[in-house]
C-alpha cells in the first residue's frame, strides 16, 4: 500500500495505491490526519482508484475521519472505487453516510458542492 | 461424503504483514476452482478479517505468536480454518453481531463480513485457549459454468 496528498479546492486528496488491511492502517490514519491538522482542511476525497483491496480495518479509517471531520462541518467521499471496494462501502452502510462513488467525477462534485 | 483434493497448511507469526500472506494463500489454492473473481475477493475479506482479528483481538497484538491456516479444497467446497491460541472469546453470539467491537475504534464488522461473504460460517472459541474460525463457500456446478462462458 502506497498513498499521497494533493491538496486543491479546500479538499485534501488522500490517493491511495494497492490493498489496504490492518498492516498499513496506523501509518496511515496518522499520515491523514497529519496532514488535515497541518493545513486545517475539512473535506477529504478518498481516491481509492488504484485500490485492489480493503477490508474492515480500511473502512475503520474512514469512518474515523468521517466522524471527525463531521464534527468540524466537514465534508468525507470516497471515489473510483473498484467492485470489491465499493460492495464493502454499501455492505458496511459508510455508502450511505457518505457519498461514494465509482466515478472520479461525482465523489469530487458532492463534496465541492457542499463547500 | 465428497473428496478432499488439495490440502494446505501453515503456521507463521501473528504479525500484520502475514495478513496479505494468508490472502495470497488462499488464492493460490483457490486458483484451479475457476471461481468468479467476485467471489474470490469475497473469500479474501472473510480471510483478511479472521487473521486480522486472531492478531488483534486473539494475541492482542503480540508479534511471536502463531496464527495456523489450513486451506481444504473438496469436491463441494472451500473450507478455511484460521486458529490461534489466544484470550478466547467470552460470549460468541454477542461476538458476532454486526458493529460489535470490545475495542473501541473498531467497526465491528468482521465476523458480519464473514458472514455474508461465505456460505457457512462456524466460530468455536475457548476462553484462554483461543479461537478457531472456520470458513466455507461451496463450490456450485452453475458458478463454475458462469465463469467459462
Ligand atoms: N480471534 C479472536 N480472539 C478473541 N476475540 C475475538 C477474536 N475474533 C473476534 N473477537 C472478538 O469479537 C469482536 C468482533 O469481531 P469483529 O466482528 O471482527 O469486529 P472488530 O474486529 O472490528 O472488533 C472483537 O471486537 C473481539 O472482541
Ligand atoms: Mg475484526
Amino acid at each position: 500500500m502506497q498513498y499521497r496528498f494533493k491538496k486543491e479546492g479546500g479538499i485534501l486528496y488522500v490517493q491511495t495505491e494497492g490493498e489496504i488491511d490492518m498492516s498499513m492502517c496506523d501509518e496511515w490514519r496518522d499520515a491523514i490526519d497529519n496532514e488535515l491538522g497541518r493545513s486545517g482542511l475539512r473535506n477529504i476525497v478518498f481516491d481509492v482508484t488504484s485500490v485492489s483491496f480493503i477490508d474492515s480495518s480500511g473502512l475503520g479509517v474512514i469512518l474515523g475521519r468521517y466522524r471527525k471531520l463531521l464534527a468540524r462541518g466537514g465534508k468525507v467521499a470516497v471515489k473510483g472505487a473498484n467492485e470489491q471496494v465499493y460492495k464493502i462501502l454499501l455492505l458496511s452502510g459508510l455508502a450511505k453516510i457518505m457519498e461514494v462513488s465509482p466515478a472520479c467525477k461525482q465523489a469530487v462534485n458532492r463534496v465541492g458542492g457542499i463547500l | 461424503m465428497a473428496k478432499l483434493i488439495n490440502r494446505v497448511e501453515s503456521r507463521f507469526f501473528s504479525i500484520a504483514e502475514n495478513v496479505a500472506l494468508s490472502r495470497v494463500m488462499v488464492a493460490a489454492v483457490a486458483a484451479p476452482l475457476d471461481l468468479l473473481l467476485s467471489q474470490l475477493d469475497e473469500i479474501k475479506v472473510a480471510v483478511s478479517e479472521a487473521v486480522s482479528n486472531a492478531i488483534i483481538h486473539g494475541y492482542e497484538g503480540r508479534a511471536d505468536e502463531l496464527v495456523g491456516l489450513a486451506i481444504e479444497h473438496w469436491e463441494d467446497r472451500l473450507t478455511i480454518r484460521i486458529k490461534d491460541n489466544g484470550v478466547g472469546i467470552q460470549n460468541i453470539a454477542e461476538a458476532m453481531e454486526p458493529n460489535f467491537s470490545s475495542c473501541g475504534d473498531r467497526m465491528g464488522l468482521g465476523f458480519a463480513f464473514m458472514n455474508s461473504f461465505m456460505d457457512k460460517l462456524e466460530v468455536f472459541s475457548e476462553i484462554g485457549k483461543g479461537t478457531e474460525v472456520i470458513l466455507t463457500k461451496m463450490l456450485q456446478e452453475e458458478t463454475t459454468e458462469s465463469n467459462k462462458g
